[in-house]
């Protein structure tokens, strides 16, 4: 079975919001219809978006640390916000794991939303309807693009790569290897809805190095000597300082 | 939750039907053996079903109201393999229709007799529609109470108590209106009316009781840590994405301070069970005035129960509020 998702580093995302502008020009200009603002040069601009990126500080001044968050549909393994939906609208394709909206049948109750813990879907206000992430479905099967532009188009805007996209049921994919080798987690796990989407934890990039890594103190075949001084008259490798 | 009136008038108005149905039909039931005298079958249960009536279309019209594409609102009925809303949406036409043929087998005086009980005991048409039309108000009550009550996350609604509180909520409001109604329509009921309507509305209190007590000890399962995954003890967001707001802004946030929330909760303590069952425990010993009573004591707790919905809906903290706590 296969599980499309994408894999968010939050060690690489620098909050550029190029995710957000291309995903939300790709699919305004989609067969889907466009996803319409209110305002959008007034003075309370609001609209749908299927991503976007918040901004949280950790810690307290001085020591904090700006994390980027870019937020979208998780594509639940076990999505409650399917099974609720009243007309069938809402559902989970079976050959890849998007869950999706069938905006022709949707009829706008909201109780999906409702029952959605991420707030991951917005109501259009003009379609009156229900939308959210679709992975870029008419994208990433799109015969008539190369193989490198069949992925979503917040993967294809990242500048920081900070967004991987693959099979996530596939051990040897892309993603799969970054989950395992770099702490991949899901967000809410209290709730057991299984987000295919997975994040990348911050982590320590300083490499700090102590001499008894560099002199091998260990020294297992008991043949490392310390390396040879020079001697005072010789010149140094600059042949500049020589002490 | 940001409380939508459209959902506070179908829960409200259904509610007041369903227990005015069941109302009728108890007296009904009671007369059959005799319990209590037999009531004229035009005056009583004919208009005391168009009265039912009246207020379940009311319902079903303001639940228009809360759906974006109206047009479709056929489509709701084919999941109700997994979902409550689809459930209601099968069993309220159900029901209101079962109402409507319970109140033209009276009217038209349509009783052909489908069984004999032991005792020479008369079961006719009118009660059979009662029978089913019981089944059909229980089963609307969990369907409407299960939409709140299956929503896991919403932690505040998802107790059996939800649905209990609907049944009883309804059953309270609709039996005093039959109060009400009996007072013009069948005097000799108003007694038994209002008494069962105060001990349900004594049960209500003791079920919302049980639920406000219940919410006011939870403690958030979901917190900023888990939601974003990281295990600082100090977070705090600085942006939201959208400067103007959006529909997570919108759609999961009542926008009242909880002074005010809390200053409600009073308000409909009192309009939906303290002044109800005063008026009501009145007019059964005050039988001269029972009708201004009792349209009193239905207008009174109608108008608490509004604001008892309007405060369900926003005491639900959606676990979503935590990605929106500041705009920037």
């Amino acid at each position: 079975m296969t599980q499309l998702a994408l894999v968010i580093d939050l060690n690489v995302c620098v909050g550029c919001h190029a995710c957000v502008t291309n995903c939300k020009e790709w699919n305004t200009s989609g067969e889907a219809g466009p996803m319409v603002d209110q305002n959008p040069y007034g003075k309370d601009p609001t609209g749908t978006f299927f991503n976007r990126v918040q901004t949280f500080e950790v810690g307290e001044f001085p020591n904090t640390e700006t994390v980027h968050f870019p937020k979208s549909c998780l594509h639940c393994e076990d999505p409650p916000c399917v099974p609720v939906c009243p007309t069938g609208a809402s559902y989970k394709r079976k050959e890849d794991g998007i869950v999706l909206v069938n905006y022709d049948k949707c009829i706008g109750c909201k109780y999906c939303s409702w029952a959605c813990p991420y707030g991951a879907r917005e109501v259009d206000e003009q379609q009156k309807v229900m939308k959210k992430c679709t992975l870029c479905v008419d994208r990433i099967y799109d015969t008539k693009m190369t193989e490198e532009e069949r992925r979503p188009a917040c993967v294809r805007a990242c500048p920081t790569s900070a967004r991987l996209f693959g099979d996530i049921h596939d051990p040897e994919s892309e993603v799969s290897h970054a989950i395992r080798e770099a702490g991949g987690y899901q967000l809410m796990p209290e709730w057991g809805t299984s987000p295919a989407n997975h994040y990348l934890p911050r982590r320590k990039i300083k490499l700090r190095i102590r001499v008894d890594e560099i002199e091998r103190a260990d020294n297992p075949l008991k043949i490392d000597g310390l390396l040879p001084k020079p001697d005072k008259a010789e010149p140094s490798l600059d042949d500049v300082t020589s002490w | 939750m940001h409380p939508a009136f459209s959902v506070i008038f179908l829960t409200t108005l259904i509610g007041v039907g369903q227990g005015l149905f069941l109302a009728l039909f108890t007296a009904q039931s009671y007369a059959l053996f005799d319990l209590l005298p037999r009531q004229d079958s035009v005056g009583f249960y004919a208009c005391g079903s168009a009265l039912a009536l009246v207020f379940l279309v009311g319902g079903l019209i303001a639940s228009f109201f809360h759906l974006g594409r109206p047009e479709r609102a056929w489509r709701s009925a084919t999941q109700w393999r997994t979902s409550w809303l689809s459930r209601e949406v099968i069993v309220l036409p159900a029901f209101m229709g079962t109402v409507f043929l319970y109140g033209i087998a009276h009217l038209l005086e349509w009783k052909p007799v489908l069984a004999t009980l032991p005792g020479g005991i008369a079961i006719d048409l009118t009660v059979m529609l009662g029978i089913l039309g019981t089944g059909l108000a229980f089963a609307l009550f969990v369907c409407t109470g299960m939409i709140y009550a299956c929503l896991r996350f919403l932690r505040e609604w998802h107790t059996p108590l939800t649905v209990i509180n609907y049944v009883l909520l309804g059953g309270a409001s609709g039996f005093t209106l039959a109060a009400g109604f009996s007072a013009l329509a069948a005097p000799e009921l108003v007694r038994f009316f209002a008494g069962w309507a105060a001990v349900i509305t004594v049960l209500g209190l003791i079920g919302r009781v049980a639920s406000l007590f219940r919410n006011a000890r939870l403690k958030p399962k979901s917190t900023l840590q888990s939601a974003i995954g990281i295990k600082h003890p100090h977070i705090v967001q600085t942006t939201q994405g959208a400067m103007g707001g959006s529909f997570n802004t919108r759609e999961f946030f009542h926008g009242r301070s909880a002074t005010f929330l809390r200053s409600l909760r009073w308000w409909f303590l009192l309009a939906v069970f303290l002044v109800p069952t005063l008026l009501l425990g009145m007019a059964m010993t005050e039988t001269e005035a029972a009708l201004s009573f009792l349209s009193i004591a239905f207008a009174v707790q109608y108008v608490g129960l509004l604001v008892e919905r309007w405060f369900f809906f926003a005491q639900a903290n959606h676990p979503q509020n935590l990605y929106y706590q500041s705009v920037a």
